[in-house]
């Protein structure tokens, strides 16, 4: 079952959710659509389930213009954020609606039910009410509903927003373990980056109702398109610099930039992850001018497995953020007044206009 | 290991009655029904509130604005509209005031018998108003329970002006109770507290702190008691005697004006009325409105 | 919203001061005239009593209309309730607001007004007059006037009991069902309706009370005619008129206690609705904070 959706374009009143989106969703691959709140993701997904509808544009399942096919025709399973059960419904009744209001026979449904209640872990609660379960034993009791009338896509919007961290995590290697088996093709909404590059096969980043990039994971994070997906995608240092000759220049260190070869200079935007900046004491590097900056370290806050060292280029007044693992942290004694030397990695340049990549 | 028996068999797609929508944006709404129910609630709606008024009121109109004035501007039809304002207006006051504090009691003071203090509030929403009227005018006449102790010491609850204070009294507590009661209990103690180690005496407090808190929805009960007293005929009739010029309230004079087929005095009357019922409805939709938006 | 015990802030002399007077206010104006009524009902006898209801024919009668009288009024208002209430609560649409202040109407309206409206469309000088004639129909001072004059007052009751409990709950089980396959009757009665079922009954209780107790617009509509038209409140006042003080007290008795009991069964939906709802909020908040055991077998 693949999804065609082709120059949607949906409005609230004034507000532009979606403008001009169109994606493809290949059989069988679990999607993910990944941005802030506003960027139009759940509305996206609302739209490919039928729950609202396109202003301009249109829908395709394998082919078919569903675009004026309502919600209830359209056989997609849908898991709610807040997972909408049906409060004064037993989780087996819960799970067997969708049967139901198809009249099928009791027997199969009793059948079709405990083979999703042993799918989802929960056999043996099927007699429990909705208030009775944890937020995690909701959510699958909501899947189970969506999937029990075998649709042939699968829609979840924040599926794990509601839930605790632990939990969270839990469920999420859980769904992806699901997915393989079943093999249904599937699009979440989410606003956690973690959960977008853990779980799905694609990632397509959205922004103020457009898709910024569409991509696997590791395109979308070591190549990012635009200056919101880098941005987006963990945290990110920016600053201004040039280009000129196939190389860029951040403070006068110079960082290679094949695609700009022309010996006219142009103003850059640099963007440095934490990560990719090396840190070293400025007493102990031979200090090369031209390879690392001097600085001074303003701050250090642990954070679990990784430190993160704020510094003040000398001569700056912005600040810096290298982030370093903690062991090797330890052994740089790091604290506020201490002087190092940063080596950039890796950079990404982009060019205020068409937009530029390394 | 997650084992799943892929079952094959397709299941049926549910027969819809509108699977396709012809032709490109009609835009369907995704819940159901709204056709039945707007087509239901417009035809009510219509029929029994829009249509009836608007016949009274085109009624009304029909005798021109001197014939409408020379029906309704009689010297009983004020008189009945003094009456009417002035029992109401002293019966919302009274009420909003004894209200404030039984609404006070229930919110902040814990005893026994609380619960049952509660649900008794509610009585006077539930009780047919001719059994109050009923009851009411039994009590206070000479021989009655209450009667036979205040009819000596000058006090006449029975076929009187002060009757129809008292029932309209009686009918229009609960509103101001109910509307105060929430708010009151939804107060913010910090702030009391804080007054209080500021220095300031309960009496400051309260009327500093706690009354302004409160005011939006003392003001609301008023108007709510006010617009029920207005309109209140079924328990006067028992007790005012429903003497013209004296204690004959506006719907009294209404029914009375009808019963003698005066319709033209009778319907620009029940106009004047329902403008003033009106009236009041917006204003206590107004206060209501601001009353939830401080809530916020 | 404050959560410690309601400990009077004021002093202990003054909470009982202003306990006493609470009580003397409630006792006073409510609690002695329910019980005169009973008390003077009852006070020649249960036989007495029984004989004032049953012997009258004219009070039989009344008895009789009142109760095929109300519960249609209130079928009539449950529906519109219902419909109205999955109208503004599930939908916008240009005017929303305006009808939801029409839903007030008859809440402000002096029952006499609507009652003279009524008589204005349909009585014998009204606009449907001459039409009704031909017909040789009766509205009017008969069951069907009596009828739309009851259900003109209750209309309110209903459908603002629903509401903001649709409100509350929210759109999304019925998208939900909607997304599964149902069609729109399977949506309202398995998902809707059980949802709702306690503030309908709350409702339905309510405008249950207030059509039977429903005086002023009856009053207008019937031409009060013994044995025909008059219901168990405009029995009250005849009798009452006629100075048979303990036959209008026996029938007003009958009315008090139906108050009575609407009272008690509003009290306990009061008590489910208020389960509900603390249940709604429990859900709302903290979600998975237990860690799963189920999800780590196998």
């Amino acid at each position: 079952m693949s999804i065609h959706i082709r120059t949607v374009t949906k409005h609230f009143g004034t507000f532009a959710a979606l403008d001009d989106v169109s994606l493809d969703v290949a059989d069988g691959s679990l999607l993910a659509l990944l941005g802030p709140s506003g960027s139009g993701k759940t509305t996206l997904l609302r739209i490919i389930a039928g729950l609202e509808h396109a202003d301009t544009g249109t829908i395709e399942e394998n082919g078919a213009d569903i675009t004026d096919l309502h919600a209830r025709s359209r056989e997609v399973g849908f898991v709610f954020q807040h997972y909408a059960l049906f409060r004064h419904m037993s989780v087996f009744e819960n799970v067997a609606f969708g049967l139901r209001v198809r009249k099928t026979p009791d027997a199969q449904v009793r059948a079709r039910v405990e083979e999703l209640l042993r799918l989802v872990r929960l056999e043996g609660l099927g007699g429990r009410k909705p208030s009775q379960l944890s937020g995690g034993q909701r959510q699958r009791v909501a899947l189970a509903r969506a999937i029990a009338i075998r649709p042939k896509i699968l829609l979840l919007d924040e599926p794990f927003g509601a839930l605790d961290a632990k939990v969270r995590v839990e469920l999420r290697q859980w769904l992806r373990r699901l997915h393989d088996e079943i093999g249904m093709t599937s699009v979440f909404v989410t606003h956690d980056q973690e959960e977008a590059f853990e779980l799905a096969d694609r990632v397509v980043v959205m922004n103020h109702g457009r898709i910024e990039q569409e991509g696997t994971p590791d395109e979308v994070f070591d190549q990012p398109a635009t200056p919101f997906v880098m941005d987006f995608l963990g945290n990110v240092n920016v600053y201004h610099g040039r280009v000129e000759n196939g190389r860029a220049f951040w403070h006068g260190i110079p960082i290679d930039y094949p695609d700009y070869p022309h010996a006219q200079a142009r103003d850059a935007r640099v963007y440095l992850r934490p990560h990719e900046l090396d840190l070293s004491p400025a007493t102990e590097v031979w200090h090369r001018p031209g390879t690392s900056l001097p600085a001074r370290v303003v701050r250090v806050t642990r954070s679990g497995a990784v430190t993160r060292v704020a510094c003040r280029p000398h001569g700056s007044d912005t600040e810096l953020h290298v982030d370093v693992p903690s062991d090797t942290a330890r052994l740089l004694t790091l604290e506020p007044g201490s002087n190092v030397a940063i080596t950039p990695r890796r950079a990404r340049v982009f060019l205020p206009g068409p937009e530029y990549v390394i | 290991m997650i084992a799943f028996a892929i079952d094959s068999s397709p299941l049926p797609v549910p027969p819809t009655a509108s699977g396709r929508v012809g032709g490109r944006r009609r835009r369907p709404t995704v819940l159901p029904g709204f056709g039945v129910s707007a087509a239901i609630t417009s035809i009510v709606v219509f029929s029994m509130i829009v249509f009836p008024l608007s016949v009274l009121v085109l009624r009304a109109a029909s005798l021109g604005p001197g014939g409408f004035l020379a029906a309704a501007w009689t010297p009983r039809a004020r008189a009945a509209y003094a009456v009417s304002l002035g029992a109401s207006l002293i019966a919302a006051v009274l009420s909003s005031a004894l209200g404030l504090v039984v609404a006070w009691v229930l919110a902040r003071i814990r005893f026994p018998g609380h619960r049952l203090l509660d649900a008794l509030v509610d009585v006077p929403l539930a009780l047919p108003t001719a059994v109050a009227g009923l009851v009411y005018s039994s009590l206070y006449v000479p021989k009655g329970w209450l009667g036979q102790w205040l009819v000596p010491l000058g006090i006449k609850g029975a076929y009187s002006y002060l009757g129809i204070v008292l029932v309209l009294l009686f009918v229009s507590l609960p509103f101001a109770i109910r509307v105060v009661q929430p708010v009151i209990e939804s107060l913010d103690r910090d702030t009391e507290e804080a007054a209080r180690i500021l220095g300031a005496s309960r009496l400051q407090t309260f009327l500093r702190v706690v009354l302004p808190g409160i005011l939006p929805a003392f003001v609301t009960g008023f108007a709510l008691s006010l617009a029920r007293a207005l309109g209140e005929y079924g328990s006067v009739v028992f007790i005012s005697g429903n003497m013209p010029f004296k204690t004959e309230i506006a719907p009294v004079l209404i029914v009375s004006r009808l019963e003698e087929f005066a319709y033209a005095e009778a319907t620009t009357v029940a106009v004047l009325l329902l403008a003033m019922s009106l009236t009041l409805l917006i204003v206590v939709n107004t206060l209501q409105q601001r009353l939830a938006r401080n809530a916020q | 919203m404050a959560s410690r015990p309601a400990t009077t802030d004021a002093s202990r002399p003054i909470a009982a001061l202003l306990v006493t007077a609470a009580v003397a206010i409630v006792g006073l104006l409510i609690v002695v005239p329910l019980v005169v009524v009973f008390a003077e009902a009852f006070a020649l006898g249960v036989a007495a009593w029984w004989r004032a209801l049953a012997d009258d024919p004219d009070t039989r009668h009344a008895i009789w209309l009142s109760l095929t009288v109300a519960p249609v009024a209130v079928a009539i208002n449950t529906v519109f309730g219902v419909a109205a209430a999955w109208l503004v609560a599930r939908f916008r649409f240009p005017g929303r607001s305006l009808l939801i202040s029409f839903f007030d109407v008859p809440f402000s309206v002096s029952p006499v007004v609507a009652g003279l409206a009524i008589v204005l469309i349909f009585g014998r000088q009204g606009l449907l007059g001459p039409t009704l004639a031909w017909l040789d129909w009766q509205v009017i001072f008969a069951w069907p006037g009596l009828v739309l004059a009851t259900t003109f007052v209750t209309l309110p009751l209903v459908v603002r009991e629903l509401i903001p409990v649709m409100e509350a709950i929210g759109p999304d089980e019925e998208m939900a069902a909607v997304s599964l396959g149902a069609s729109g009757w399977q949506v309202f009665w398995r998902v809707t309706l059980p949802n709702i079922r306690w503030a309908l009954l709350h409702g339905i209780v309510l405008a249950n009370a207030r059509a039977m107790g429903e005086f002023g617009a009856v009053y207008v509509v019937s031409g009060h005619i013994a044995g025909a038209t008059d219901t168990m409140p405009l029995r009250v006042e005849k009798l009452f008129q006629e100075y048979r003080q303990p036959a209008s007290m026996a029938v007003a008795s009958v009315l008090a206690g139906l108050a009575l009991v609407t009272l008690v069964v509003k009290f306990v939906i009061e008590h489910r609705l208020a389960t509900e709802a603390r249940d709604l909020e429990r859900a709302r908040s903290a979600d998975g904070t237990t860690h799963d055991a189920t999800l780590e077998a196998a």
